[in-house]
């Protein structure tokens, strides 16, 4: 199914765990060191409200004036769970695209600020890179470093999974959790 | 061979390697991909994997965007001197940063910054040994960071697991250590295992396994069962692709092991993510490639 910018609650509400969606809009990457500069108070370049931030320290070249993504595939997203519940209540944040899911703390917030995970292909770098069709901007570019900063991506159909909505549901829990009675099984 | 001969054959090795995946491991994701359920996270996963891996290596392109821990393994010649090798493979680092083919993926450990060039203290990752053959052999891997935060070292006996000094206590600690993973290290992933040594020759080992193609047999039995048997075992917890449920966990499993000390018994696993990205080839002193070794 289609999830169209503008980012609203209602939409993102309505998605449920395990359904495969394609994303449509403008989204921003943050990683460690946006996530932890946020959380310490740093001020946000951009209005994150309503926003959908993509775990990704993508490789961008510049190509005469202009910047082109030749990877973009998403990062590991456990290291921001200290921050995101946070930052996801303070700028109200409706969706974080990552892979490898997030705990506790993030499905929490999820479901106080309607919000939800996305779980983007690991590696993809190529398949998601093409659905960039345009860089509007990069922030904390000289402070951060080029795959630190917050890189303005407009996207069509970005392919990505529900994992955790704001219902309480997390997809990655429950792989867990059946996991670990399939071992207990083989012993 | 001068060195700018060296440098320009380098940095096709390292754009080949950061581009294109081997077959034997191309191989192996479609047969899992054939496997799985229709209409599933998991062979929606395989696909995008499937097609992400056809796009690269059209294009040229960086398969991951992480394009990771650059690792060369080189077999040095007589006529070949290390530091000029050394010097050789970082300015085709260099080069290969600068057009795209690495990400600028190499950070101050104290100060936060990056090099923006990919190298600098440990970067890129050494191992080099002279040989008494004419010719020069070099092998790359780029191991991203998602699969190397999942790698993991026992020391047997676990009283946790209740693994004892033996095969039947290592395949309990490779279990755990997929678990642990979960779809965090990008799986489906393949494991590289040294049974013994010290702590971090153990893992030099773990790692030197994924010069190994992925159809290899194991020259000891014994661990040739073992490999056999973790694949079968992962691929039954369910975890997937990408951590999404699914019949495919893991790819292929490869164990070495080496002496150790009586006090001693570690198991130390390296975890490389579906994105295994190695290649390596042999060049005459001329400065030719005779051959790809993958």
């Amino acid at each position: 199914m289609l999830l169209e910018a503008p980012f609203t609650e209602a939409k993102i509400r309505a998605l449920k765990v395990g359904e495969m969606v394609e994303i449509t809009g403008l989204i921003y990457t943050g990683r460690d060191a946006v996530h932890k500069y946020l959380y310490d108070g740093g001020k946000s370049p951009i209005d994150l409200t309503d926003s959908i931030i993509y775990h990704c320290g993508p490789v961008v070249v510049k190509e005469k004036d202009r910047w082109v993504v030749k990877a973009a595939g998403p990062t590991t997203s456990a290291r921001e769970e200290p921050y995101q519940g946070p930052l996801m209540e303070q700028f109200k944040i409706r969706g974080v695209i990552g892979k490898g899911g997030m705990g506790p703390k993030t499905l929490a917030a999820c479901a106080k600020v309607g919000a939800v995970y996305l779980h983007a292909i690991g590696g993809a770098a190529q398949v998601l890179a093409e659905r960039v069709t345009a860089v509007e901007g990069v922030h904390l570019f000289d402070e951060f470093g080029s795959p630190e900063a917050i890189w303005e991506f407009r996207v069509e159909r970005f392919p990505v999974v529900v994992t955790m909505d704001s219902h309480g549901r997390s997809l990655h829990d429950e792989v867990l959790r059946a996991s670990q009675a399939a071992l207990a099984r083989l012993g | 061979m001068t060195g700018k001969i060296l440098q320009a054959q380098l940095l096709e090795l390292i754009r080949r390697t950061s581009s294109r995946l081997p077959d034997d491991v191309v191989r192996v994701i479609e047969k899992s991909w054939r496997k799985e359920q229709k209409d599933s996270n998991a062979k929606y996963a395989l696909k995008v994997i499937l097609d992400n891996i056809a796009m690269a290596r059209e294009n040229s392109l960086p398969l991951c965007q992480d394009t990771g821990t650059i690792i060369c393994y080189a077999d040095l010649p007589v006529w070949l001197d290390e530091p000029g090798f050394r010097k050789a493979y970082e300015q085709a680092v260099l080069q290969a940063t600068k057009v795209g083919y690495l990400r600028q993926n190499s950070v101050d450990s104290l100060t936060g910054k990056n090099s923006g060039t990919n190298l600098g203290p440990g970067s890129p990752v050494f191992h080099l040994h002279q040989t008494k053959s004419r010719t020069l052999t070099v092998r790359t891997i780029l191991k991203g960071g998602g699969c190397e935060n999942v790698g993991a070292q026992y020391s047997l006996p676990d009283a946790r697991l209740g693994a004892g000094r033996d095969l039947a206590g290592v395949r309990k600690c490779i279990l755990d250590a997929i678990m642990q993973a979960q779809g965090k290290g990008c799986g489906p992933g393949i494991l590289g295992v040294c049974i013994g040594s010290d702590r971090s020759s153990g893992y030099v080992a773990s790692k030197e396994e994924f010069l190994r193609a992925l159809d290899d047999t194991n020259e000891h039995p014994a661990l040739a069962k073992l490999e056999k048997q973790i694949v079968a075992d992962a691929n039954q917890l369910g975890i997937g692709p990408m951590g999404f449920g699914g019949a495919t966990t893991l790819l292929g499993c490869k164990i070495t092991h080496r002496n150790r000390l009586p006090a001693s018994y570690f198991v130390s696993i390296s975890y490389m993510c579906w994105a295994y990205r190695r290649d390596g080839f042999q060049l005459s002193e001329a400065g030719k490639i005779i051959r790809w070794l993958y």
